[in-house]
């Protein structure tokens, strides 16, 4: 836990809407605009945010789906947008990504077991005849049977799937897997298991996970540090402890006073935010979040506040903090 | 030895592996519930074995003009009559199934071919690609199917293997805007990018993981293709420009009797019925075939 694994610079993805008659940007849209973190080896980073902030585009980038429209992406060392599409594609069985939807990320004419196997044939890991055996025990890691193996993906349930979502990520021994939402198309009752299931992977393989979640409360079960994002800005890292006792961002502490207590004697003021979450397309000057702060003071509509370590480990992109 | 036991557990395992079932097996079976879809698998068997002993089933030289046995009415010497030059219309039809059958699956197969490429690339690839290859698809479906393979035919000259090449190419486009707009539909699905995530190529990605699932409607409208292009060379014929004569085809049957219509309508009903079984056949089958290509509608 002390080397960083993946080291995300200033990066930027704008989604170009409309052109003009020369091909000129008129509309564009800013899904991620200049987000910096990094993730440690062996850790857990969870990325918390609501729809639409720019979460799963971060994920994306990092497992090739997307291209960065600018910044850096550090991979042990390497910068991975730099590199030509052949090279790049050797980073895939690296980094991988597991699916929020269950339903829709497992090919419906394959059998599990082909869908299982196919990384590893891809990208030439084993010979011929160890897949057999490699996917018979990725099907163990995972919680299937064996037997199950010539099964198509609608004959299993939601939770079924995400765990051959999982041993498909597992099969090209990633170093980090990107985890979309994993959990957020799953029952509750399922969302524990397969929760749990991600953590014991996480001992068993030495997995670093970027764990994508829109609630706070499924994020805080399995990562170390948490960052906040908001409309294609991160504005607050911190350890899963400091952020959850100690929230420094007016956005972080509303997201926290949403989480819903099971102890009546223990219910907190909920925090309302009024009004909507501007368009990325257009996005507010200054802070992004200015125009729905409860704290907000002169200044904030024209200055955009950077990341600022207040404490260690601690970061928080606010005015409130920056002059202290 | 925990290995051993381990080893041990993995064997029993495979013991009790489920059998795999072959795709294909399953499909059929499916398939032959469907009992529309038998109805038209048996014509079709029918037609295909006319086609191919067909000769030995006629009971007069299908070319052979007598004219002194014009226009013969239905009887137990001519079973479906005689046309104007004394021909018998029963052994003319059984030449024509050849003819019919082949022509049709020809000219798929030509379109098929050259409509799945270009629809994948345009589908697949997208931007410039995709605009130029659509563009002219849409030029060519501007103009009616039968009136641009009567030009390709005026370009290319009489003659059947002439119609089945002017046929083919004018279904092109209609290959290629399904196979196109399945593409565009499924390319942005999870298990598309599930499939580069791994690492796969284009190419794999499209064979792979997007053209199975696109292959039902593909195969559907390749089995209705086949009586679209019966019916196209049925047209052709009928204007004259497909087989040349005295060959015997369907349509061009029906073109030369059009006068007789009223003195002697078997002329005329014989070679309908045979395109209308035909082309009823295929499309029996293709709708079977849209059910049975669906695992989803297959395992309730």
């Amino acid at each position: 836990m002390s080397e960083a694994l993946v080291e995300v610079k200033n990066l930027k993805k704008h989604f170009t809407l409309e052109h003009d008659f020369f091909g000129r940007p008129t509309t564009v849209l800013k899904a991620v605009d200049g987000v910096s973190f990094q993730i440690k080896k062996g850790e857990a980073f969870g990325l918390v945010g609501e729809s639409g902030c720019g979460k799963t585009t971060i994920g994306k980038m990092l497992v090739n789906l997307y291209t960065p429209t600018d910044g850096q992406i550090v991979f042990e060392g390497t910068d991975l947008t730099k590199l030509s599409p052949a090279k790049r594609r050797e980073f895939c069985k690296d980094i991988q990504l597991i699916f929020q939807d269950p339903y829709a990320s497992l090919n419906p004419r394959m059998t599990i077991g082909d869908i299982i196997a196919e990384p590893i044939k891809i990208n030439n890991l084993l010979p011929k005849d160890q897949i057999e055996k490699r996917v018979t025990y990725l099907l163990n890691c995972v919680g299937l049977a064996n037997h199950q193996r010539n099964r198509y993906p609608h004959e299993f349930s939601g939770g079924q799937r995400q765990r051959v979502g999982i041993a498909r990520a597992l099969a090209v021994q990633p170093k980090l897997i990107v985890c979309d939402e994993p959990v957020s198309a799953l029952d509750v009752s399922i969302q524990a298991q397969v929760l749990n299931l991600l953590d014991e992977l996480k001992e068993e393989f030495g997995l670093t996970y970027l764990f994508i979640a829109h609630g706070l409360n499924v994020v805080k079960h399995i990562s170390d540090r948490v960052g906040v994002m908001y409309l294609g800005n991160l504005v607050e890292i911190a350890p899963k402890q400091e952020l959850y006792e100690n929230p420094l961002h007016p956005y972080t502490q509303a997201l926290l006073s949403a989480i819903p207590s099971v102890d009546p004697t223990k219910r907190k003021q909920r925090i309302i935010l009024s009004g909507d979450v501007p368009s990325p397309i257009n996005p507010p000057d200054g802070c992004r979040f200015c125009s729905r702060c409860f704290k907000k003071f002169d200044g904030c509509e024209s200055e955009n506040p950077v990341l600022r370590e207040v404490s260690p480990g601690h970061f928080v992109a606010c005015r409130l903090w920056q002059e202290k | 030895m925990t290995e051993m036991n381990e080893e041990k557990a993995i064997q029993s395992q495979t013991e009790v592996l489920e059998k795999p079932e072959s795709q294909v097996k399953e499909m059929w079976e499916a398939l032959l519930e469907n009992k529309a879809a038998v109805v038209g698998l048996v014509i079709i068997a029918f037609l295909v074995l006319v086609a191919i002993f067909g000769p030995l089933m006629m009971p007069y030289d299908p070319n052979a003009s007598n004219m002194g046995q014009s226009f013969q009415w239905p009887s137990a010497e001519h079973l479906f009559g005689t046309d104007q030059l004394g021909r018998d219309i029963f052994s003319r039809i059984i030449a024509g199934a050849r003819i019919s059958l082949s022509v049709g699956l020809a000219a798929v197969l030509i379109s098929l071919t050259i409509g799945v490429v270009l629809g994948s690339i345009a589908g697949y690839k997208g931007g410039w690609a995709d605009t130029v290859i659509m563009r002219i698809m849409d030029m060519m479906l501007a103009i009616p199917s039968i009136l641009l393979a009567i030009a390709f035919m005026a370009a290319l000259g009489k003659g059947i293997d002439k119609a089945v090449i002017a046929i083919g190419l004018v279904s092109i486009p209609e290959y290629a805007r399904i196979v196109r707009g399945c593409i565009l539909s499924v390319k942005e699905n999870d298990y598309v990018q599930a499939a580069r995530v791994i690492g796969n190529r284009s190419g794999r990605i499209i064979f792979r993981h997007i053209l199975p699932n696109v292959l039902s409607s593909i195969v559907v409208r390749a089995t209705l293709g086949i009586s679209t292009a019966v019916l196209d060379t049925a047209a052709l014929g009928f204007l004259g420009l497909g087989v040349q004569p005295p060959q015997a085809e369907w349509g061009d049957m029906l073109g030369r009797a059009r006068g007789f219509i009223f003195t002697a309508p078997y002329t005329l009903i014989f070679p309908g019925i045979a395109i209308t079984i035909t082309v009823l056949a295929f499309n029996l089958l293709g709708d079977g075939l849209r059910d049975a290509l669906d695992p989803k509608s297959r395992k309730k």
